[in-house]
């Protein structure tokens, strides 16, 4: 047999030609970053991250940041004294607070009108049909203004805003009751915690679910009596220029979670739909004429199995929240990348500032993808993967 | 794959090409043939767009023109580029505009960290707060507990926590917006208690709102805000020409050189006016710019005080009284001093 030469041979040329390319593709990246650092440098402004334990001197109007407070570590609203990498982790706090709450309010809200998409009902079924049309249409943006000035800020300012069931709603935010530890914490602390760790056994290990959720009830009940109000409700009251007392919901907080949910809905209403349209027609009639009621038959039937289909996209949409909630400086609501602009300006680090927030971004979304690559190995078909 | 190569080579020409300019922007500018100018855009009286024309105008613009006028002869030869206050720094950090007139504050931090160069002060500004009228706040020291809306990145930011520490107030909430006109109709609809900015802005937003007289900007001043334009650091043939612009409006109108009476300045016998106006004398080349630089700038734009009035004068609807501020001339007690043209 006849050698080939080597610049003939055709897998040799193949690896050159990888080689080649992953050279060029690197020393162009190479290039750009020095270029960009030489740039930089030519005009006094060096790379350097250590602006980030300098102080911030700005406020931010809500959201936690950690700090070390005597020797112990805990989350507390930040102070213009902390330093900047402070203020980005405010940010980053913020981004997740209102993800966290879309990812969970726009499942249920996408569930219930991609069902209602399907229902017999006629009106159910043209509501669910115009909501999708409607909100699927028109960009994000617009409609994160729309609830944030058209909505929300009509709402009566504080002093005329009526007060419901201890409730204020008004232009300032929604305030509600909410329960904050009392004199009797301290003792009723250990119960609580006993009680959050059985949450969880019981949770991931159903055999022994109804003794965990038993006694975690069992150790909340008698800790509460032990301890003697270990939890008071305050209600919140106007003073002065503000409101004190309870949780709020700030308005710019309500604005982006309202128009991430509504808007990642549409998108989610679709998915379920088309999921549920794709399981033969068959399972349904089986399920009927077994006896099951249409409810019954959704949960324990349709659902189960349309998860397999829903659960892939669903992921996307999660990501899309997630990256959509950038979306939030429009609104002067103060996630990430919004604090990251203040940073930017106020320290004149914005290179090495958007290095850090494409770094969250990304690990948010792969923490994201590999959740929900996780369920989706428990919900897929036993032998269907890989 | 030859063309692929092709490409990469371009593309790292290209940017060799970009890294290794040294060459002073003035002759970027001058090869353009016009001058990118970074302005607000959305500050009344400073920088906005006309509602009739659709052009950009105000005080800050008429500096851009000024500097088209003496480099050109033309002062409509600019490319305008509202920026926002976060992304003016990032603006000249990048080379997207030449320079940038755009009520900004000069401060250590920028003028080191950030990494630009100031010109001339053009404005000298004072933070204020604006409230409501029926919310019968009198002064500043009233507003504990308040919410106040400012936009991001700016020096108002900052002054204004600086001023709730001092006084150690305890639930006060600064809100900050992109722009100015979220903040402002934020403030409108009620969302804060009151607004902070220049007071300049205060003046030219206050005027734009649909019942003015519903609107008070409390006394006190709450900061020094020399408001100047900037441009690169390490460039100084550029910032030279520039600096001295700003500088001849201000000793246009020290020698009472105005668009009118140009004419006859330039036929004068005095020695000053004839080196000032490029009649005589090498003043405007050792800048790099045309000789009779100055003289273009009174021709199309107008000494320091003609600019301001019309902007800022009682004709105008932001009027921002000068008499006796920091903004006049300092034979009449003000600021506004320019080095010796000589």
């Amino acid at each position: 047999m006849q050698r080939v030469p080597f610049y003939k041979d055709v897998r040799v040329l193949g690896v050159l030609l990888q080689v080649a390319v992953s050279l060029a593709v690197l020393g162009a990246l190479f290039f750009l970053g020095y270029t960009a650092y030489r740039g930089m440098i030519a005009r006094g402004i060096p790379f350097t991250f250590s602006f980030l334990t300098q102080e911030a001197g700005f406020t931010i109007s809500e959201g936690k940041t950690l700090a070390i407070e005597h020797g112990r570590i805990l989350l507390r609203p930040f102070q213009p004294s902390d330093a900047y990498w402070q203020a980005f982790f405010t940010g980053v706090y913020n981004t997740l607070r209102v993800s966290l709450a879309g990812i969970v309010l726009t499942t249920v809200l996408g569930v219930l009108v991609g069902v209602g998409r399907l229902s017999s009902n006629w009106l159910v079924n043209r509501l669910a049909f115009a909501y999708v049309e409607l909100v699927r249409n028109t960009p994000l943006l617009v409609q994160m203004f729309f609830w944030y000035f058209g909505a929300i800020l009509k709402l009566p300012p504080v002093r005329q805003a009526s007060e419901l069931f201890g409730m204020i709603v008004s232009q300032r935010g929604l305030f509600v009751p909410w329960p904050v530890p009392g004199p009797g914490w301290s003792h009723f602390a250990p119960f609580f915690w006993g009680a959050v760790v059985l949450l969880f056994v019981g949770a991931f290990w159903p055999r022994a679910r109804r003794y965990a959720w038993g006694l975690g009830a069992l150790l909340l009940v008698g800790g509460y009596l032990i301890a003697g109000d270990p939890l008071v409700i305050s209600v919140p009251e106007k003073r002065g220029f503000r409101v004190v007392g309870g949780a709020q919901l700030s308005p710019e907080f309500s604005a982006v979670l309202l128009s991430l949910v509504v808007y990642t809905a549409s998108y989610i209403a679709e998915i379920v739909r088309g999921a549920i349209q794709s399981l033969p027609k068959g399972q349904w009639e089986a399920a009927y004429s077994l006896g099951l009621s249409p409810g019954q038959t959704l949960r324990l039937v349709i659902l189960p199995q349309a998860m397999r289909i829903i659960v892939p996209p669903l992921g996307n949409q999660y990501l899309n929240l997630t990256k959509n909630s950038s979306l939030a400086i429009a609104v002067g609501y103060p996630d990430l990348f919004n604090v990251y602009g203040t940073i930017a300006n106020q320290s004149g680090r914005s290179l090495e500032g958007i290095l850090i927030v494409m770094g969250v971004y990304l690990a948010l979304s792969l923490t994201i993808s590999a959740l929900v690559n996780l369920y989706n190995r428990r919900v897929a078909l036993r032998g269907a993967g890989r | 794959m030859r063309k692929g190569l092709v490409y990469i080579a371009v593309l790292v020409l290209a940017l060799g090409a970009l890294g290794m300019a040294q060459k002073s922007r003035m002759d970027v500018v001058k090869e353009r043939g016009k001058l990118i100018c970074g302005v607000n855009g959305k500050a009344p009286g400073f920088g906005y767009v006309d509602e009739k024309t659709g052009k950009y105008v105000g005080f800050d613009v008429d500096f851009c023109r000024a500097a088209a006028a003496a480099l050109f002869d033309d002062p409509e030869k600019v490319e305008y580029v509202p920026l926002t206050a976060k992304a003016r720094f990032n603006a000249i950090q990048t080379g997207e505009v030449d320079v940038v007139f755009r009520n900004t504050t000069i401060t250590t931090s920028r003028d080191g960290a950030v990494g630009v160069d100031f010109l001339p002060v053009n404005f000298y500004d004072g933070q204020g707060v604006m409230v409501k009228k029926d919310s019968g706040v009198k002064s500043v020291y009233e507003l504990e507990g308040a919410t106040v809306c400012t936009n991001q990145g700016t020096t108002t930011e900052k002054n204004w926590t600086d001023f709730v520490r001092a006084q150690g107030w305890k639930g006060n909430k600064l809100l900050t917006f992109e722009s100015f006109d979220k903040v402002f109709n934020a403030f409108l609809s009620g969302r804060c208690d009151a607004v902070t900015t220049d007071k300049s802005g205060l003046v030219g937003w206050k005027a734009k709102a649909p019942d003015p007289n519903a609107l008070v900007i409390l006394p006190e001043t709450l900061s020094k805000e020399p408001l100047a334009g900037f441009t690169f650091q390490n460039d100084s043939r550029w910032k030279d020409a520039l600096t001295w612009i700003v500088y001849a409006t201000i000793q246009a109108e020290e020698f009472g050189i105005t668009q009118k009476n140009l004419g006859q300045a330039l036929k004068s016998d005095k020695p000053a006016f004839k080196r000032f106006l490029g009649v005589e004398g090498t003043l405007g080349k050792g800048l790099g710019l045309p000789n009779d630089f100055v003289a273009r700038v009174i021709k199309h734009v107008g000494n320091y005080g003609e600019i301001y009035d019309r902007h800022l004068g009682p004709n105008s609807p932001f009027y921002i009284p000068r008499k006796g501020s920091l903004n006049d001339l300092y034979t009449r007690g003000g600021l506004m001093y320019s080095p010796p043209f000589r």
